[in-house]
């Protein structure tokens, strides 16, 4: 009774391979790299870079383990310490040699990577990331207002209103009524005609009209929907910005998430500066609408006041340098927004400016005086401006209008993301920063790592000395236990942290209870007379329902951990759930499939080790009385008729 | 080896009306600190500013006291942390005081009090990363390293109260189904209330000893919740069983058989459980102390509520064979009975 088929021995072995497989690369630690990103919001780092630094290290005979490029950055890892702190410096010198010192495209920094073989990356077995609570950084939680990204949409909506009716020549006063807008018609034909043109323009807003007397109330509201968009939309530029923003501190994995509805988590490894963070993240990039001075007294020979060096990529379309007047048309304060586009008549790429009320005004003004001449576009970044676009105007140019330029699609979208960059949709306050010394990061592992490993070893010569082979079993299925946790955690990339830890140590100690009561029955059933087959069967099924309640009742409180937790809390709760899940699999299938390996084979089995069992156990009632022990004739004997199918 | 040698049942509901008076006056006592002393809420809770640092030399704490003082901060906190080596300093929030500069602050007059310069460093882990951090400098030494400085805003906090409410109500909730649902109401209220008794004592101690209260105690607390009441099942399960098996028992006695026969698995598996902790308590530093600390208060608590608080609940509810045991012998051999075979 006690054997199992082939396929749940075979499940057994896998278990513990793929457990193995993704609990070991968090074992080899990390190793040495150069990390190298880009520093400027005009710098690419892509597969050409990764080539680059290939080259500069070869030239300098210095043998990296590999050299990758992933996502926004490339890193090389080296054998050791001085190996890379010298090819930093190759590489620093190779591709920021000739930049100005102050503003550097790439930045290239000291890091780790895990030391890991490249094939289990490949088999996404990689390390769980460490949480600034155990490596030292600085953590940030930024508080969106949405409300004020939401003022904004209105404001433009207000606008926008008031053009697409003086186009159409439907004159009403429109105005903003907290979160919509409002407008009064004179007659009802020109209201139905409005709220037609209205509908069609803006499909996101609801309109709805009133009559009153002779006149009609149009009110125009978001709907739902696109409010949820509108916020949605302003935290993700407003992590795309920061994200721009911290690309360039060189620090290895930055985290950038949402939490809540309208809160940002920042997080920086390697940095313990939190005022200097707090001012690298706050830095704006700001762009200015600019006319460019084509006089002939302005010349690179003969600068005026601002002189830009272009971008390569716009270097390519236009002169080597372009010089443009002081005077700012309009800011990026005035910028609604900008989106890659495709021109309706030509089908080329093209880039869409949405601008606002104030920034149209002043571009209609500048630009019916100059048509015929070039406009640039000019980021300023850490002091110093660079044009990002330069174009002749076509015509007068008003709230919405758009650059065209032989773009590719893709230029075009780089393009607007250029020009999105710089501005936050929404302003941010800083509500919670921590700030973590790389020692106490490294203390935090030991104590926690300690912590586990006592308390197990403390179990283990406690169950092994209680119940024997079933106590060496019991540790067995907890150690499997742990290699299954440790290998989800990795496998799910969960970022561990002190409390996760600790977590991990009440999980396993709150998981032997599993073993202990599979024990405790099976001595019962050996006490209450059962041979050792018919014990071990019954004592396994009859656990199995109550170690699933007491198990589904811890999971209540890890999953409302989980609902209602952040931060902290939520990595706790999360290794919680996931090592209650694991020791159900351990504890039951695990230990039992090891019970029948080691006895289920044996068809005479006289005893099992499993420690004394003192004969004589309980019996119901304060005083023995033989007719109370009468049992209910319905019960079924111990082992026979096993209920719980497994 | 085998500890528990119980020849009879140990008649452990004779004596539920003391047990029960001593587990109410504990929770009066305990209510009674909670009102009176209120607990100890970490700056997770109340917003505020805490800076870690750690002394070459031993840190005096008065001395460091007159020199935070004198930053006008109002009512700061200095106390040892882990070490006599380490300081924390609390700051709490003010109006008028620009928080975002009270690390920076603190850290100055810190350092200025051992003649020290602040400065920035910037230096490679003997791992290979390179970082900066904010140093002080006095000449070739640096008495004091700034440890680990954590600001939090007012409305984080309120929000975090208010989360650890709605998860210690959903968990009571999801805990009082499922038990209505496996067992019955009665058992359900039972074990709810011996266990949220569990609660407010742990947040006695805390209140009494002013031990501060941070998230992960509030997490400690919760899994706890969770983890006592499994002792409670095993009894309810074991509960059950007996009424099933044995027909002529009373209720008291049903309940004394059940809860002597799981006696030595509940104390088998709480030492073990304990033993973790303990580990954690001994090796886990000052970040994991208080987490610790409600974790044995609530493992020693649990034993006792489930097997002198629970059951006795359930027995002045007046649980009855026919509340679990529903159509007699027919359903105790229904296969199809999720209840059947809950055992042990």
């Amino acid at each position: 009774m006690n054997r199992y088929p082939v396929w749940k021995f075979v499940l057994m072995a896998l278990a513990v391979l793929i457990g193995l497989l993704y609990t070991v690369p968090n074992l080899y630690g990390s190793a040495p790299a150069v990390q190298v990103s880009a520093a400027s919001l005009t710098t690419k780092v892509g597969t050409d870079t990764a080539a680059q630094v290939e080259q500069l290290l070869a030239a300098a005979a210095i043998k990296p383990d590999y050299v990758t490029f992933e996502g926004t950055t490339v890193h090389a890892r080296f054998a050791t310490t001085d190996t890379q702190i010298h090819a930093r410096d190759v590489i620093n010198a190779g591709l920021n040699g000739g930049a100005d010192k102050d503003a550097p495209p790439y930045s290239v920094a000291l890091n780790m990577v895990p030391r890991a073989p490249h094939w289990m990356a490949s088999l996404h077995a990689l390390p769980m990331y460490l949480g600034l609570d155990l490596r030292g950084g600085v953590h940030f939680l930024l508080q969106v207002d949405l409300k004020a990204a939401l003022d904004k949409k209105i404001e433009a909506l207000v606008t926008d209103t008031r053009t697409t009716l003086r186009e159409k020549q439907l004159r009403a006063a429109v105005a903003r009524d907290g979160n919509s807008v409002t407008m009064t018609f004179h007659d009802a034909a020109t209201a139905a005609q409005a709220v037609n043109v209205l509908t069609d323009a803006f499909q996101f807003v609801q309109w709805t009209s009133v009559a009153d007397g002779a006149d009609v109330h149009v009110t125009g509201a978001l709907k739902p929907a696109e409010l949820i968009k509108a916020q949605d939309q302003a935290i993700k530029q407003n992590m795309t910005t920061l994200g721009n923003r911290v690309a360039g501190l060189g620090t290895s994995e930055p985290v950038i998430q949402q939490q809540g509805a309208d809160r940002i988590v920042v997080e920086l490894p390697g940095i313990q500066d939190t005022a200097k963070a707090r001012e690298l993240i706050g830095r704006t990039a700001t762009l200015s609408i600019r006319m460019v001075d084509q006089t002939a007294a302005a010349s690179a020979d003969n600068p005026a006041d601002d002189v830009f060096p272009n971008s390569p990529d716009i270097a390519r379309r236009n002169g080597p340098t372009t010089i443009v007047k002081k005077e700012v048309i309009a800011s990026g304060d005035d910028l609604a927004d900008a989106q890659p586009n495709f021109d309706s008549q030509s089908n080329a790429a093209v880039v869409k400016l949405q601008m606002n009320a104030k920034g149209a005004r002043s571009m209609r003004e500048v630009s019916s005086q100059n048509i015929g001449k070039l406009m640039s576009i000019v980021l300023f970044e850490k002091n110093k401006g660079q044009v990002i676009s330069v174009a002749t105007i076509q015509s007068e140019l008003g709230e919405n209008f758009q650059i065209s330029g032989g773009f590719t699609a893709e230029e075009a979208n780089e393009l607007s993301l250029l020009l999105r960059s710089g501005a936050l949709a929404a302003p941010m306050e800083f509500i919670e920063e921590t700030a973590i010394g790389p020692s106490l990061g490294a203390d935090n592992i030991a104590k926690g790592l300690h912590s586990v490993a006592w308390g197990f070893v403390a179990i283990l010569v406690f169950m092994c000395a209680y119940y024997l082979l079933f106590g060496v079993i019991s540790t067995l299925s907890l150690g499997v236990n742990l290699l299954m946790l440790v290998a989800v955690l990795s496998l799910i990339q969960t970022t561990l942290t002190l409390p996760g830890i600790a977590a991990i140590a009440l999980t396993l100690g709150m998981a032997i209870d599993a073993n202990v009561l599979v024990n405790e029955r099976i001595r019962e059933e050996l006490r209450a007379g059962s041979a050792p087959q018919t014990a071990i069967a019954a004592g396994y099924e009859r656990a199995w329902a109550t170690i699933l309640d007491s198990n589904i009742t811890t999971l209540i409180a890890g999953l409302s951990l989980l609902l209602f937790g952040s931060g902290a809390i939520r990595g706790f709760a999360i290794v919680h759930c996931l090592g209650i899940l694991t020791s159900m699999f351990s504890a039951v299938f695990f230990s039992r499939g090891l019970v029948n390996l080691w006895y289920g084979r044996q068809k005479k089995l006289k005893s099992i080790l499993i420690g004394q069992v003192w004969k004589g156990g309980a019996q119901p009632g304060n005083v023995p009385q033989p007719d109370d022990l009468e049992e209910d004739a319905a019960t079924p004997a111990a082992g026979k008729n096993p209920r719980i199918a497994r | 080896m085998e500890f528990f040698r119980i020849r009879r049942d140990i008649p452990f509901m004779r004596h539920a009306l003391v047990f029960n008076i001593i587990s109410l006056l504990t929770f009066l006592a305990a209510v009674f600190f909670l009102v009176t002393r209120g607990l100890n809420f970490s700056i997770e809770f109340t917003g505020g500013t805490a800076v870690e640092a750690t002394y070459v030399q031993t840190a005096d704490l008065e001395r460091l006291r007159g020199v935070v003082g004198g930053l006008g901060y109002g009512d700061v906190q200095v106390q040892n942390y882990g070490t006599s080596h380490d300081v924390i300093i609390r700051v709490p929030t003010k109006a008028g005081i620009d928080q975002k500069a009270v690390p920076g602050h603190v850290f100055e007059a810190l350092c200025k009090a051992e003649a020290g310069a602040v400065g920035t460093k910037t230096e490679t882990t003997a791992k290979g990363e390179s970082i900066t951090r904010p140093s002080c400098d006095a000449g070739a030494t640096e008495p004091v390293v700034l440890k680990r400085s954590e600001l939090v805003g007012p409305s984080v906090g309120d929000e975090l109260m208010r989360n650890g409410a709605y998860a210690m109500i959903s968990v009571v909730i999801g805990i009082m189904l499922y038990l209505a649902f496996r067992f019955e109401w009665k058992f359900s209220i039972a074990a709810i209330v011996a266990n949220l008794h569990d609660v407010v004592i742990i947040l006695g101690f805390f209140a009494f000893f002013q031990w501060e209260f941070s998230l992960s105690v509030l997490a400690g607390v919760l899994a706890v919740l969770g983890y006592s009441v499994n002792e409670s099942v095993v009894i309810f399960d074991r509960i059950r069983e007996t009424f099933r098996r044995f027909r002529k028992l009373t209720t008291m006695q049903v309940i004394d058989h059940a809860i002597t026969s799981t006696i030595s698995r509940t104390i088998i598996t709480h030492f073990c459980t304990q033993m973790m902790v303990l580990s954690m308590l001994i090796f886990g530093g000052p970040t994991l102390h208080y987490f610790a600390m409600a974790l044995t208060i609530g493992i020693c608590f649990g034993i006792y509520s489930s097997v002198f608080v629970a059951a006795a609940i359930a027995m002045w509810l007046g649980v009855k064979r026919e509340d679990l045991v529903h159509t007699g012998a027919k359903a105790a051999i229904d296969p199809n009975d999720p209840n059947a075979g809950a055992v042990v």
